[in-house]
């Protein structure tokens, strides 16, 4: 029963009620993510998150192309337009999918 | 005053339901989001292939929900036994109902008890499918331990569509590996309902180069289906005779997740048609549906596709609660697979609507290139090992 009335209680989403909402991610976007880390790590395939949309815009052409060998973007690269691939590349230069900055703490509940 | 904030529910915790609740607190975090699970924690199926060869702790499988309710989802440890659409209520296990404004039920697959005779809910202790990870798992692991040098290990593989379709290859290669390592006069025979399979030409090279003469695999049209098995004397039937394993695994016929019948999501294929777009089911309006249990097109039952489609309906969910039109999305897949831990292989494909299915865009995607040098192979390994590490921080925190 207390997961019902959770639910019907908004009073912890109110507090962001206000809240814009975000343009949508461009086409493709979501999948990245699958690989790429929102977060830098230790791993071997890159975050793509506050890079120059300059340098994923030409390593895509690159992958395309065959002159940077890889091992699955060869193949998904050639998925995708010049125009995907710019918007693309302008997305994750903005900030991309990186978590967002912990909000203000919600109201504790009682 | 603001309106009561819009509800979503999500039915079930895998890579698609887990990915799927926490795109949508991220899409809006003024949505109220419940994820309906019973499982205190989910036990992932990509690498279990290596814990089966002894590879790998099963421990490295599981994954909590803690990072789920950290970010406001609730997790209502309960499994939902029926779908009021009209209503647009879940109804749990005990009777509780749970209202919501858009569901995305997100149940994985069901093994068929009806399909293979002889292979009922019993037979399963004899002969594991394992392919619901977890003690089934084990299981084929303990009885490949326990089993002689010399012993016959038979993989029984159903016919399309099923769950990660290059899984029973990885699985023979990982065996084999294992077999190759403590009883190498063992064999591994794959019996196959069809007559080719996932990434085929690679796996029969890496099965020449690594375990010359352990595997064979034979195709439909050879004799290769298994019309019966009989669990207690582990033997398997084809149209063209019989084989005595002294390790039977038996990988069923399969249908979405039981939930999708009863909410009536399923169709006569036993699977959930959806729109392309929005992953919303043809049958019933404000239930989407995403993973294992969703058909529509050419994108493979993988980790990666769930949690592609997650996020991908989770915006459509969030546009439509607005009033929004969701946009036309592309979608990727990708796949690595295991030969040995030092030997991976990959498919990958791009994906989108065409002709109200989600169709492969042309000239992309593709396999590993058949002739690679072994430090291609073993980068292939890594970033199959770095996949995972992503995959599950994405599904599940």
């Amino acid at each position: 029963m207390i997961y019902r009335l959770h639910l019907l209680l908004p009073a912890l989403w109110l507090f962001m009620a206000m809240a814009p909402a975000e343009a949508a991610p461009p086409r493709g976007a979501a999948s990245c993510s699958g690989c790429h880390p929102r977060t830098p790590g230790n791993g071997p395939v890159p975050s793509l998150n506050g890079k120059p949309a300059e340098d994923i815009v030409s390593q895509m052409a690159a992958f395309r192309s065959g002159e940077r060998r890889s091992t699955v973007m060869t193949r998904i690269a050639k998925g995708f337009t010049d125009e995907e691939t710019r918007a693309l590349a302008e997305y994750f230069a903005s900030g991309g999918n990186a978590p967002a900055k912990p909000p203000a703490q919600p109201p504790a509940q009682p | 005053m603001a309106q009561a904030a819009p509800r979503v529910v999500v039915v079930g915790g895998g890579f698609a339901g887990a990915s799927a609740a926490r795109a949508l607190k991220r899409e809006d975090p003024r949505l109220a989001v419940a994820l309906i699970e019973p499982n205190a924690h989910y036990t992932a199926c990509p690498l279990s292939n290596a814990v089966i060869a002894g590879l790998r702790d099963m421990k490295a499988q599981h994954f909590g929900y803690a990072g789920l309710e950290r970010e406001g989802i609730v997790h209502v440890p309960q499994a939902a036994a029926r779908v009021e659409a009209e209503r647009r209520e879940v109804i749990l296990a005990d009777g509780t109902p749970i209202g919501y404004d858009r569901l995305i039920v997100a149940p994985g697959i069901e093994l068929r008890f009806d399909a293979l005779p002889g292979y009922d809910a019993a037979a399963v202790e004899l002969l594991p499918h394992a392919w619901k990870a977890g003690e089934q798992t084990l299981l084929l692991r303990r009885q490949l331990e326990a089993m002689e040098d010399g012993g016959l290990v038979v993989i029984s593989v159903p016919a399309n569509p099923f769950r990660c379709p290059p899984g029973p290859y990885e699985r023979a290669s990982l065996i084999a590996n294992y077999l190759q390592r403590h009883k190498p006069r063992s064999k591994v025979l794959i019996l196959d309902r069809k007559d080719a399979f996932s990434k085929q030409r690679l796996f029969e090279a890496g099965w020449t180069a690594l375990y010359p003469g352990m595997i064979e695999w034979v195709g439909e049209s050879s004799g290769g289906g298994v019309t019966e098995v009989d669990a207690a004397t582990r033997t398997l039937r084809t149209e063209f005779g019989e084989h005595r394993a002294a390790v039977a695994n038996v990988i069923p016929p399969q249908r979405a997740g039981a939930i999708a019948a009863v909410a009536g999501i399923a169709d006569a294929t036993g699977w959930c048609p959806v729109d392309p777009v929005t992953f919303e089911s043809r049958l019933v309006p404000n239930i989407h549906v995403i993973g294992d249990a969703a058909i529509g097109g050419a994108m493979p039952k993988s980790a990666f596709t769930a949690n592609a489609q997650a996020k991908v309906c989770a915006g459509a969910v969030v546009a439509l609660l607005r009033g929004e039109k969701p946009g036309e999305p592309k979608l990727i897949n990708t796949c690595y697979s295991l030969l040995a831990p030092d030997y991976g292989i990959s498919i990958a494909g791009v994906y989108s609507p065409r002709d109200d299915l989600l169709a492969e865009v042309e000239g992309a995607g593709g396999t590993s290139p058949l002739d690679a040098p072994p430090a291609v192979r073993a980068e292939e390994a890594v970033y199959g090992e770095a996949w995972f590490d992503t995959i599950t921080a994405e599904a599940f925190g």
